[in-house]
C-alpha cells in the first residue's frame, strides 16, 4: 500500500506522520508538496498536522486553495482514502469533504495532553482492527478541536454512524470532564457518508511506538495496511 | 560637538563617543552612531560582563563551538551534534508579555537553525511575581500563550523548563528560553564572507519600523514610562519563520551559500558587520535594495529595525540563481542587496549617496569593556535562627501548604498550552527531573534541564551559581543522562550598581568552580543586565541550561514510583539545613540563610554512583530532592508514576521534624529499586563511598513518614495530590 504525506508550507507533523508510516510500519510512503499536481500513486493521502499556512485567519481555510488539493478532492470524490489528522481534519471541513466546523477551545487554552477516546464504529477502512466501544488513549494537540455543527446535520450524522470517535474516560464513559476542548456530542472523529474520508483531532502518530507508553494510534494505520488488497 | 541628549538616547557616554570618532576618524552621522550604539550596548558586547564571563571554563572533549558563535555545539557521535543555546526576553516580556515571549522564541530558534541545526527542543525559564499581586497573573498568562503560540505553530515541541515566583520579578519578569537542535556535523555554517566579490543576500520579512532601539533597550532600567516602549517591542509571525527555517536548512542542505547569520537583536547592522568581520573581509550594500514595509524609512531605522523572521546569507555568484528558487519555493523573497568587498569595511549607501562608511572591526571588536566596580553589600544576608522559629503543630497541614505553593505546585496548568510532543522525539514529558528526547536513527537520546534557585543566589550568590550548576546536572543523571555542556542566561540588576556586579562576579566564579568539578564545558550563553525597575533590582537569578546524554535511550530512568512492595532508598545525606527554603517563605514568610552547603566532590561521587546504577538498570525511579525538600521529593514519586502509589518510610536523623521533612541539603536522590537489587546496589554505593539508607518501601494509598519511631506524617496521596494538583489552575480560576 502507497501513502502520501502532503506537505504545506506550514504542516509540522509531516515528518511524524511520514516516520510511522514509512520507519516502523515499513510502508511505501512519499511526500506530496502542496503545490504539485499529482498524488504520484498513492492509495492513501494523509492530510497531517501543524498550522498549514499560519492558519491566523481560521485553521485551514487557505490550504484548501492549493493546487494539490483540487487532486485530492477529486481523488476522494472517486472513493481514494483520505485521513486528516487535526489540522488536517480541520482542511477537510473547509473543503466540504466533512461536514462541520471547529470551535476555539472551551477553555480558550492551547491544549496537549493525552485523551481517551472511545471507537464508536468499527469496520471503516480506518478501524477494522478495532471493535465499538473499545477505549483508545492517544495525545491531542490543538487550539480549535471544540466539535461544532449544525442540529440538523449532527443529527443526520449520528443517525448515519459518522461518529467514528468520542471522547471519553478511560472507561469508556463520556463526561463534560472527559470531553475537554467542549466538542458537540463529545466528537473526536467522523467520517464522510461513503465511508473514505476520515477526519479526527488526536495524532495517532503520536501513539504509535512503544516509547511513548501507548501504541493505540495503530490501529487506524493498521487496519489501513491490513485490509488493503 | 554632539548634543548630550544624543548620546543619552543612544545610551553612549562622552568617552565612548570620542572612542567612535578615534576609531572612524571623524564624527559618525546619526546612521553610524546608531550602528555603534546598539553593537556598543551591554546586550549586544557584553561590556561589564566579559572580565568575568572569561573565567568560565570552555574547553572539553567534545566540543565543536564553545561560546562567541550564534550556539554551542558538542558532538554526540554517529556524525551529529548538538547546537544549543538560551536567551533572554526579559524587559520586552515585561512590556507586551505575549509578543516578548513569543519573539524571544523565533529568536531562539534562528539562533540554532543560523548554524544547520534542525530545532528539536525548546525549554523556558520563567520567573513572575505573586499571582495575587498586580498586574503578575496578566503577564504569566501573556507570556505562556505568546510561548505557546509561537512553539506551537512553527512545530518545535516546548519540553520543559521551570517556573517559579517572587516579588522581586513583579515589575520584571524573566523569560529565558532555551532550544536545542541537531545537526550534522558535516553541515555546520557559521558567520562567514568567504571571498570578495561573493553575494550578500536578505531573506524573510520586510524590514519594518518594530523593535527600533530592542538591545538599547534591554541595556537600560526601566521607569514609570516604560509603556511608551511598547512600539520597541517586535512582533512575531511564526508562520514566516517555518517557512525560513525550511528554506535555510534546504540551501545549507544542497551546499549552495558559503554563510548566514540571523537578524536578532540589531537586526541588519549586526549581520552586516559580523559576517564581514568573522573572515576579515568588509561588505558594501545598497539599503535602498533592502526590502522594506513602509515607505519612507530612514537609513537609521534600517539599520536598527529589529524586525522578526530575517536573514542574512553570503552565497558565491553562480549559486544565487539556485538559492533563489530555494527561497521561491517556500514563497520567500531573497535579494542581493550588496556583495562582500576587500577593504574590511561596511559600506552602505542610500539614494545614491554613501550612508554608512565605518571599520567593521572597530564596530565589532573596539567595544569598550569595563571590569566596573563591585563591592559587597554592607548589609549581610539574615540568619535563621531555629530556636526563633515554632515547628507547627500541624506537620500536615504545613506539608500541604508548601505541595500547593506555586513555585512547587504541579505546572500543568502551563506545558499542556504548549505542544509538547510534535516531532514525536519526546520520551520524558514535562514535569521530570528533566526532559529527554530520543535521537531518530540511533540508540540516544539526549537530556535537558534548566535550573537555577534564585533564592540561594540572593543569600550566597557563590554558593547559588555552585549549587545552580549541581543541581543541574543532578537533574539530569536522574533520568540517566551524563552532563555534555552547559549554557547560561544570567538575570542581573543594573552592572553600575557595584553590589550587583559583585553578586555577578560571585555567581560566575561559583558556577566556573562547579562546572570544572563536573567537567562540562561552558558552551555560550547570554547575560541580562539592568533587571531593574522603578530603581528595584530583581534577585540574582543565574539559570542553567545544561545537556545530557544517554548512550541507550532505553535505559532513562523517570521520577515517579513504579510498583508496590519495591525498596525506597535515599542517595545522599540529610543535613540539618532549613536556610534559603522554599518552606521557610512558603510557611513561615521568611527569607533567611545560609543556604544549604554542597561539597562539590560528595556531589560529584554520588552523581556517578546515581548513572552507574542507572546504566546496570538497577534503578526503576530516580528523583532529585530540592525545593521542598524530601516530604515534596517522595510526593512527587507518589504522583508521577502511571498510578498514585503511597509510600512507608522511617527516618532515624536527629533533628526536628521539620528541618528533616523540608529542609533543602543538597547531594541528595531518592531512588527505588527490586528488593532483589538492594545487595548490587549497596556493594556499589560503598565502593563510590556515597551513603545509601533504606527508608522503606512503596506500596498504601497515604504517605507515612516516621521520624525515630513516632509517626510524624501521614497523609493520603490523593489528598496531597490535589493540593499539589489544583493550586495554579484555582490561581487563575480555571477548574
Amino acid at each position: 500500500m502507497k501513502f502520501g504525506v502532503v506537505v504545506f508550507p506550514g504542516s509540522n507533523c509531516d515528518y511524524d506522520a511520514y516516520h510511522v508510516l514509512h520507519s516502523v510500519l515499513k510502508q511505501d510512503t512519499v511526500f506530496l508538496w502542496h503545490k504539485d499536481l499529482n498524488l504520484q500513486g498513492a492509495d492513501c493521502v494523509i492530510l497531517p498536522g501543524g498550522f498549514s499556512y499560519g492558519d491566523y485567519l481560521r485553521s485551514g481555510a487557505i490550504a484548501r486553495f492549493s493546487p494539490l488539493m483540487r487532486e485530492v478532492a477529486e481523488f476522494a470524490e472517486r472513493g481514494g482514502l483520505v485521513l486528516g489528522i487535526c489540522n488536517g481534519f480541520q482542511i477537510l471541513m473547509e473543503m466540504g469533504l466533512l461536514p462541520g466546523a471547529m470551535l476555539r477551545n472551551k477553555r480558550l487554552k492551547f491544549l496537549c495532553q493525552f485523551i481517551h477516546l472511545r471507537l464508536e464504529r468499527e469496520g471503516t477502512a480506518f478501524t477494522r482492527l478495532g471493535r465499538r466501544g473499545q477505549v483508545l488513549r492517544l495525545p491531542i494537540a490543538h487550539y480549535e478541536g471544540n466539535y461544532y455543527a449544525p442540529p440538523e446535520t449532527l443529527e443526520e450524522m449520528e443517525r448515519g454512524g459518522q461518529v467514528v470517535f468520542r471522547y471519553s474516560d478511560r472507561e469508556g464513559r463520556l463526561s463534560d470532564e472527559a470531553n475537554v476542548n467542549g466538542a458537540l456530542n463529545s466528537i473526536a472523529g467522523i467520517i464522510n457518508r461513503r465511508g473514505n474520508v476520515l477526519g479526527l483531532m488526536p495524532h495517532p502518530e503520536r501513539a504509535s511506538e512503544a516509547v511513548f507508553g501507548s501504541q493505540d494510534g495503530r490501529l487506524i494505520f493498521e487496519s489501513l495496511i491490513k485490509n488493503w488488497p | 560637538m554632539i548634543d548630550p541628549k544624543i548620546l543619552a538616547d543612544h545610551n553612549l557616554t562622552l568617552e565612548e563617543y570620542e572612542t567612535i570618532i578615534r576609531l572612524i576618524g571623524r564624527e559618525p552621522n546619526r546612521t553610524e552612531l546608531g550602528i555603534f550604539s546598539v553593537m556598543w550596548s551591554e546586550h549586544c558586547c557584553y561590556k561589564s560582563s566579559k572580565v568575568h564571563l572569561r573565567k568560565l571554563p570552555t574547553e572539553g572533549r567534545h566540543v565543536i563551538q564553545g561560546p562567541g558563535e550564534n550556539a554551542g555545539i558538542i558532538d554526540i557521535g554517529d556524525g551529529l551534534a548538538v547546537v544549543f543555546k538560551i536567551e533572554s526576553h526579559n524587559h520586552p516580556s515585561f512590556i507586551e508579555p505575549f509578543q516578548g515571549a513569543a519573539t524571544g522564541v523565533g529568536g531562539i530558534l534562528r539562533d540554532i537553525f543560523t548554524m544547520g541545526a534542525r530545532p528539536l527542543a525548546l525549554l523556558d525559564s520563567l520567573r513572575f511575581g505573586p499571582l495575587g499581586a498586580g498586574r503578575n497573573k496578566a503577564i504569566m498568562e501573556g507570556v505562556v500563550s505568546g510561548i505557546s503560540s509561537y512553539g506551537n505553530s512553527i512545530g518545535v515541541p516546548t519540553v520543559g523548563g521551570e517556573v517559579t515566583f517572587d516579588p522581586s520579578y513583579s515589575l520584571n519578569p524573566l523569560v529565558n528560553v532555551f532550544c536545542l537542535g541537531l545537526a550534522r556535523q558535516d553541515k555546520i555554517f557559521y558567520a562567514r564572507a568567504g571571498q570578495p566579490g561573493n553575494q550578500v543576500l536578505y531573506v524573510g520579512s520586510k524590514t519594518g519600523r518594530d523593535g527600533i532601539h530592542g538591545a538599547t533597550m534591554a541595556s537600560a532600567e526601566f521607569g514609570k514610562e516604560t509603556e511608551h516602549k511598547r512600539p520597541n517591542v517586535q512582533v512575531g509571525d511564526p508562520f514566516k519563520e517555518k517557512l525560513l527555517l525550511e528554506a535555510c536548512l534546504e540551501v545549507m542542505d544542497k551546499n549552495l551559500i558559503v554563510g548566514i547569520q540571523d537578524m536578532g537583536a540589531a537586526g541588519l547592522t549586526c549581520s552586516t558587520t559580523e559576517v564581514p568581520a568573522k573572515s576579515g573581509l568588509g561588505l558594501s550594500f545598497n539599503l535602498d535594495l533592502v526590502p522594506q514595509r513602509e515607505a519612507g524609512m530612514t537609513p537609521y531605522e534600517i539599520m536598527l529595525s529589529e524586525s522578526q523572521e530575517r536573514m542574512l546569507i553570503v552565497a558565491e555568484k553562480g549559486k544565487v540563481e539556485e538559492v533563489r528558487r530555494v527561497f521561491a519555493k517556500w514563497d520567500l523573497e531573497a535579494v542581493v542587496i550588496g556583495e562582500i568587498t576587500s577593504g574590511g569595511r561596511l559600506v552602505g549607501t542610500f539614494g545614491g549617496r554613501t550612508e554608512i562608511d565605518v571599520p567593521v572591526e572597530a564596530v565589532i571588536n573596539r567595544c569598550p569593556v569595563y571590569n566596573r566596580k563591585f563591592e559587597p553589600p554592607a548589609r549581610t544576608a539574615p540568619r535563621l535562627d531555629l530556636e526563633s522559629l515554632p515547628q507547627p503543630a500541624d506537620l500536615e497541614a504545613a506539608f500541604l501548604r508548601l505541595l500547593a505553593s506555586p513555585t512547587i505546585a504541579d505546572k500543568e496548568w502551563v506545558f499542556r498550552q504548549y505542544d509538547h510532543m510534535v516531532q514525536t522525539n519526546t520520551i520524558l514529558l514535562p514535569g521530570a527531573d528533566a526532559a529527554v528526547l530520543r535521537i531518530k536513527g540511533t540508540a540516544k537520546a539526549v537530556a535537558m534541564t534548566l535550573d537555577g534557585n534564585a533564592a540561594f543566589a540572593a543569600l550566597d550568590p557563590r554558593a547559588g551559581g555552585r549549587l545552580a550548576v549541581a543541581e543541574a546536572c543532578r537533574n539530569l543523571t536522574c533520568v540517566g543522562a551524563t552532563p555534555i555542556g552547559v549554557t547560561n542566561c544570567l538575570n542581573f540588576g543594573n552592572p553600575e550598581k557595584p553590589e550587583v556586579m559583585w553578586q555577578f562576579k560571585e555567581v560566575i566564579e561559583g558556577m566556573a568552580e562547579a562546572c570544572r568539578a563536573f567537567s562540562i564545558p561552558v558552551t555560550g550563553g547570554n547575560v541580562s543586565f539592568y533587571n531593574d525597575t522603578e530603581g528595584a533590582s530583581i534577585l540574582p537569578t543565574p539559570v542553567l541550561g545544561v545537556v545530557g546524554l544517554l548512550e541507550d535511550a532505553a535505559k532513562m530512568v523517570t521520577p515517579g514510583f513504579k510498583a508496590e512492595g519495591e525498596v525506597v532508598m535515599l542517595l545522599g545525606r540529610n543535613g540539618s539545613e532549613l536556610g534559603g527554603s522554599e518552606y521557610l517563605r512558603a510557611v513561615h514568610s521568611r527569607e533567611e540563610g545560609p543556604c544549604p552547603g554542597l561539597d562539590l566532590s560528595e556531589e560529584v561521587k554520588l552523581q556517578e554512583l546515581c548513572r552507574e546504577a542507572s546504566g546496570r538498570g538497577l534503578l526503576r525511579s530516580a528523583h532529585d530532592v530540592s525545593e521542598g525538600g524530601l516530604a515534596v521529593c517522595l510526593a512527587e514519586c507518589a504522583f508521577l508514576g502511571n498510578r498514585q502509589i503511597g509510600c512507608d518510610l522511617d527516618f532515624g536523623e536527629e533533628m526536628r521534624t521539620d528541618v528533616l521533612l523540608f529542609g533543602e541539603s543538597q547531594s541528595r536522590i531518592v531512588i527505588t529499586l527490586r528488593p532483589d537489587d538492594l545487595d548490587k546496589l549497596l556493594g556499589l554505593a560503598r565502593k563510590k563511598h556515597v551513603p545509601a539508607v533504606i527508608l522503606g518501601e512503596t506500596g498504601g494509598t497515604d504517605l507515612v513518614f516516621h521520624h525515630q519511631d513516632r509517626e510524624a506524617v501521614r497523609v493520603p496521596v490523593a489528598e496531597a495530590y490535589r493540593a499539589w494538583k489544583e493550586a495554579l489552575p484555582e490561581a487563575f480560576l480555571i477548574k
